[in-house]
């Protein structure tokens, strides 16, 4: 079960395997803050890139077709 | 009766209306722009003009902050996004230094974004379209587009940006072949995505502010082109 937590990792995107394109910045973490915290110490947040063949089964449009998002990075995990 | 005291004097607006309208102490009307002289408050209305003496007069909030506020929101509008792109558009020097340097560029074309947001400029191509979109909830460059519309906040936009990205565009008018990568950006709230659309052709020689006519806000969200010349 999921703790009733704020997440800016949308479900799509949980589990799923991208490329990092680059480090972004350190921004508050907004996570805690929707909890009425402060939301410091700010967090490194990376923009990944990923296919959309592989975040859908289904995707019926271009193969080429990719989809970017910038996620903290408490929620990146190395790929094996 | 307080009108006929008023008549001629400073509250004197010619007009005379009818039914409840809101007065202080002395019986001169208030003017309360939003509310209709002639119309009378609703209850609504009437608890929100309360609520705001109230704050004014415990000195919560200064008498002038929310006419202040007001007038901040209404300098929000799609032109400030347009002004970016059609200064991208003629100005590689500044088309640089917006793609490079976009939060700096945009605060120095006089534009500090919401809640001081940072601001990250999409360049479209023949190659890429970007079209952006906040899954999790509405987060949008209100600053240089002005209010988002309701479509961009529906469940609907939310979860078919993402998986049918290309169906979305041709109901906007805009279609793509093979060779162009469709670049779908989630956004979130820490920061705040510009698209600059793609120059339309035949537009050699016309001004920045020419061309500001083409740069239609759905064009600098990334769902639709700009707008051909002859059309706008």
């Amino acid at each position: 079960m999921t703790p009733p937590n704020h997440h800016r990792t949308p479900w799509y995107i949980k589990g799923r395997h991208g490329v990092v394109l680059e480090f972004i910045g350190n921004y508050v973490n907004s996570e805690t803050r929707a909890h009425g915290d402060s939301g410091m110490p700010e967090l490194p947040m990376y923009r990944v890139e990923f296919e959309q063949t592989h975040l859908w089964s289904d995707y019926a449009e271009s193969p080429a077709d990719k989809l970017w998002i910038d996620l903290y990075e408490h929620w990146l995990e190395r790929a094996e | 009766m307080s009108e006929d005291k008023d008549k001629g004097g400073f509250y004197d607006t010619g007009w005379r209306p009818g039914g409840d309208v809101h007065r202080d102490e002395d019986g001169r009307p208030h003017d309360h722009p939003g509310v209709q002289e002639d119309v009378g408050l609703g209850a609504r209305a009437s608890r929100t003009l309360a609520m705001h003496e109230l704050l004014v007069e415990k000195g919560i909030i200064g008498e002038s902050e929310v006419d202040e506020a007001i007038e901040a929101v209404s300098k929000r509008v799609p032109s400030n996004g347009a002004t970016l792109v059609a200064k991208a558009w003629s100005d590689p020097e500044f088309r640089t230094r917006l793609l490079e340097h976009p939060k700096e560029t945009v605060v120095e074309s006089g534009f500090v974004p919401e809640h001081n947001a940072d601001i990250i400029v999409l360049e479209n191509t023949a190659e890429v379209q970007h079209m952006v979109v906040c899954t999790l909830c509405s987060c949008y460059p209100t600053q240089l587009l002005g209010p988002p519309p309701d479509w961009y906040k529906s469940f609907s936009y939310r979860s078919r940006a993402v998986t049918e990205p290309r169906a979305v565009m041709s109901e906007f008018g805009l279609e793509l072949g093979e060779e162009t990568e469709v670049r779908v950006v989630d956004s979130n709230s820490e920061l705040r995505f510009l698209v600059i659309p793609r120059r339309p052709e035949g537009t050699e020689g016309w001004s920045e502010e020419q061309l500001t006519t083409l740069v239609n806000r759905n064009s600098m969200i990334g769902v639709a082109a700009a707008t051909e010349p002859g059309t706008e």
